[in-house]
């Protein structure tokens, strides 16, 4: 423990900048993930326990695109794009065998899936670690905001990251099709019966998911290694950060991911051995007095 | 929880025997016999192969069918599982390396670490719903995978226990001779199974079936439902934990991979394939999983795919594990032969 360093940082302006900043990135990226998750588990009634692979494809698709391009937009769109079109297969093809089953199968499938994507990878672009590489666009000299060091990339990755929370939340309140989801999450029979194709629904629920994560991955590409099974701790924290938000949720998602954020940001300066640790404290602590989350209707 | 009594679909429902009396001694029979058969095995065969792949079975069977008991007979689908796993592998192995006590003293005091750990975390989880506990259960196998990896002083981190466990003589066991740890593992073992099917066939199992079959009936009778599961949670650690422990002794270290969540994912699967509905469904289980992961990693390095597959086609296109069809064979073949 390293009570002093977190002190001194927290009267500080210039490292209390720099550690919200980098909590941020992590919360916003945790955020893209966990939405998609929620909103999966919102509509399809499944977690997508093979969720992490769309990320860590969005990463690997952008990179190879930028790669081939120099594109840096080329590279987020493939990301994107490319993830949503896995989804939509992906959804297609296996889950929705396994609607309304055993949860020991919707496990199970995921599962076989997490194995087969990682070796997928392997094959593909070897086992060892990659690295994209910073844009040229951004190669340039930080902000300095009272002090703290802003990296431009950080401003751009927090900015879509908002944009997305943004389109999706009024997207679902106001537009037509976010009625119909809303409506198929409630009573899927019943949207059904009035001539709505929810298999068409659920198979773009998905796509939209996964295109979420991979959106995740891609702008995650230039700051972070690249590796195959990058994305299980990845879904392992957004799991958490839907349980402390409320499974279901999009606001849940989005302030229980800056919560998360925030604590291995400025835990990994007071605890450094125990940053993880400080994640599950906190997820117990919610799970305890609010089983449902803090946004959470359903019944845990 | 329909897929769960896949089996029984078919035939119509018997009264279940309360009374097992003379099941248990056909138990302790068939305990006996199975012990007295894999003790004679190393004078048939000599092979050290069949032997350590005997042992693996024995840490991996114990795992696997203690996983069972939650997943197959209380229907909590335990996402985490492997945890105990890699608890009981550390645990003895901390105990062995850093304080040098007898070897039956260090398995005591690993279940009792494993016992407190689980009564912890059992508390937290077994009053979440299906999904919620599978993958809080998954959250705390991370968080154990995690802490072993960067307690490095301790754990020696992504290098595992390294320098041997030691193995002193006690009883005039000695664990560091194959043929004594082979023995030694073919006990726990069969011992294992016949204490899990003691709690599977008691009372106290049949509260289990009805609490997945029916949480709400359970508790109208008057069942703590909360209580029932976190004690089959701690009763189930402790049996996965003791496969660990013999996973320990087999490999003299421990590996971060013991508590890596693909353990726990291997355990659920190998209850699929050998199928729950039986109480050697995941045995059967364990030697099958085995056998084609020691075959897939000599023929290709992307294993992965391999097992990816076989899981979908059991998953999605048989939908039942392989002693389920056998069960359904033997019904289907006893109403043959009465009508």
């Amino acid at each position: 423990m390293d009570l002093d360093a977190l002190a001194s940082c927290l009267t500080s302006p210039a490292c209390l900048v720099t550690q919200t900043t980098s909590g941020l990135i992590i919360g916003m990226l945790l955020f893209l993930v966990a939405v998609g998750l929620t909103l999966i588990f919102g509509v399809l009634k499944v977690v997508n326990f093979s969720h992490g692979a769309f990320y860590m494809f969005g990463a690997y698709f952008a990179m190879t695109a930028y790669q081939l391009t120099g594109s840096f937009a080329l590279a987020i769109l493939s990301g994107a794009v490319g993830t949503a079109l896995l989804g939509l297969v992906f959804e297609r093809a296996f889950m929705s065998r396994v609607y309304g089953r055993d949860v020991l199968m919707q496990l199970l499938v995921c599962y076989a899936f997490v194995l087969i994507f990682d070796d997928v990878v392997r094959m593909i672009w070897g086992p060892e670690f990659k690295s994209m590489g910073m844009p040229a666009a951004f190669q340039v000299p930080p902000l300095f905001i009272a002090g703290g060091v802003v990296p431009p990339y950080y401003l751009l990755l927090i900015g879509v990251a908002l944009a997305a929370a943004a389109v999706l939340g009024l997207g679902l309140a106001r537009s037509r099709i976010g009625k119909v989801i809303r409506a198929a999450a409630h009573n899927p029979g019943m949207v059904s019966a009035l001539g709505i194709n929810t298999g068409l629904i659920y198979g773009g629920v998905f796509a939209l998911g996964g295109m979420l994560a991979g959106l995740a991955g891609a702008l995650a590409a230039p700051v972070r290694s690249l590796t195959p099974g990058m994305g299980f701790s990845v879904l392992i924290e957004s799991f958490i950060v839907t349980v402390i938000g409320g499974m279901g949720s999009i606001l849940g998602a989005l302030i229980g991911a800056l919560l998360i954020g925030l604590i291995r940001s400025f835990g990994s300066l007071g605890f450094p051995l125990f940053t993880e640790g400080l994640m599950y404290l906190f997820m117990v602590i919610v799970l305890v007095s609010r089983p449902t989350g803090l946004f959470g209707k359903e019944v845990a | 929880m329909t897929e769960l009594q896949a089996g029984q679909g078919a035939q119509p429902l018997e009264v279940p025997r309360i009374d097992a009396r003379p099941q248990r001694y056909r138990d302790l029979l068939v305990a006996l016999a199975a012990f007295a058969v894999l003790a004679l095995l190393p004078m048939v065969f000599g092979s050290k192969q069949l032997l350590d792949f005997v042992i693996r079975c024995a840490a991996y069977g114990l795992f696997a069918t203690s996983l069972n008991l939650l997943v197959g007979y209380t229907g909590l689908i335990s996402f985490g599982h492997g945890m105990f796993f890699g608890l009981g592998a550390y645990g003895f192995g901390l105990m062995m390396q850093k304080t040098g006590v007898p070897i039956p003293v260090a398995f005591v005091a690993t279940l009792a670490m494993t016992c407190v750990v689980a009564v912890v975390i059992g508390a937290i989880c077994v009053r979440l719903k299906e999904i919620y506990f599978a993958f809080v259960t998954l959250a705390f196998q991370m968080l154990i995978h995690s802490t072993i990896l960067s307690w490095q002083s301790l754990t020696g981190g992504d290098q595992g226990l390294r320098g041997g466990i030691p193995r002193p003589p006690f009883l005039g066991i000695d664990l560091s001779n194959h043929l004594h740890l082979y023995i030694t593992s073919c006990a726990l073992l069969v011992v294992g199974l016949l204490l899990m099917r003691q709690i599977a066939q008691s009372p106290f199992g049949y509260t289990l079936r009805m609490i997945r079959d029916n949480a709400t009936r359970a508790s109208f009778i008057g069942i703590d439902v909360w209580r029932a599961k976190l004690v089959i949670f701690v009763l189930a650690a402790l049996f996965a934990a003791t496969g660990g422990i013999i996973m320990a002794l087999f490999v003299s270290g421990a590996y971060p991979e013991f508590a890596y969540w693909t353990i726990s994912g291997e355990g659920i699967f190998i209850n699929m394939l050998g199928g729950v509905t039986t109480f050697l469904g995941p045995m059967v289980g364990t030697v099958l999983l085995l056998i084609l992961n020691d075959t897939v990693t000599r023929i290709t390095e992307y294993h992965g795919i391999v097992l990816g597959i076989v899981i979908l086609f059991f998953a999605v296109g048989l939908r039942k594990g392989l002693m389920d069809f056998v069960v359904e064979w033997f019904a289907q073949r006893r109403g043959e032969g009465r009508g």
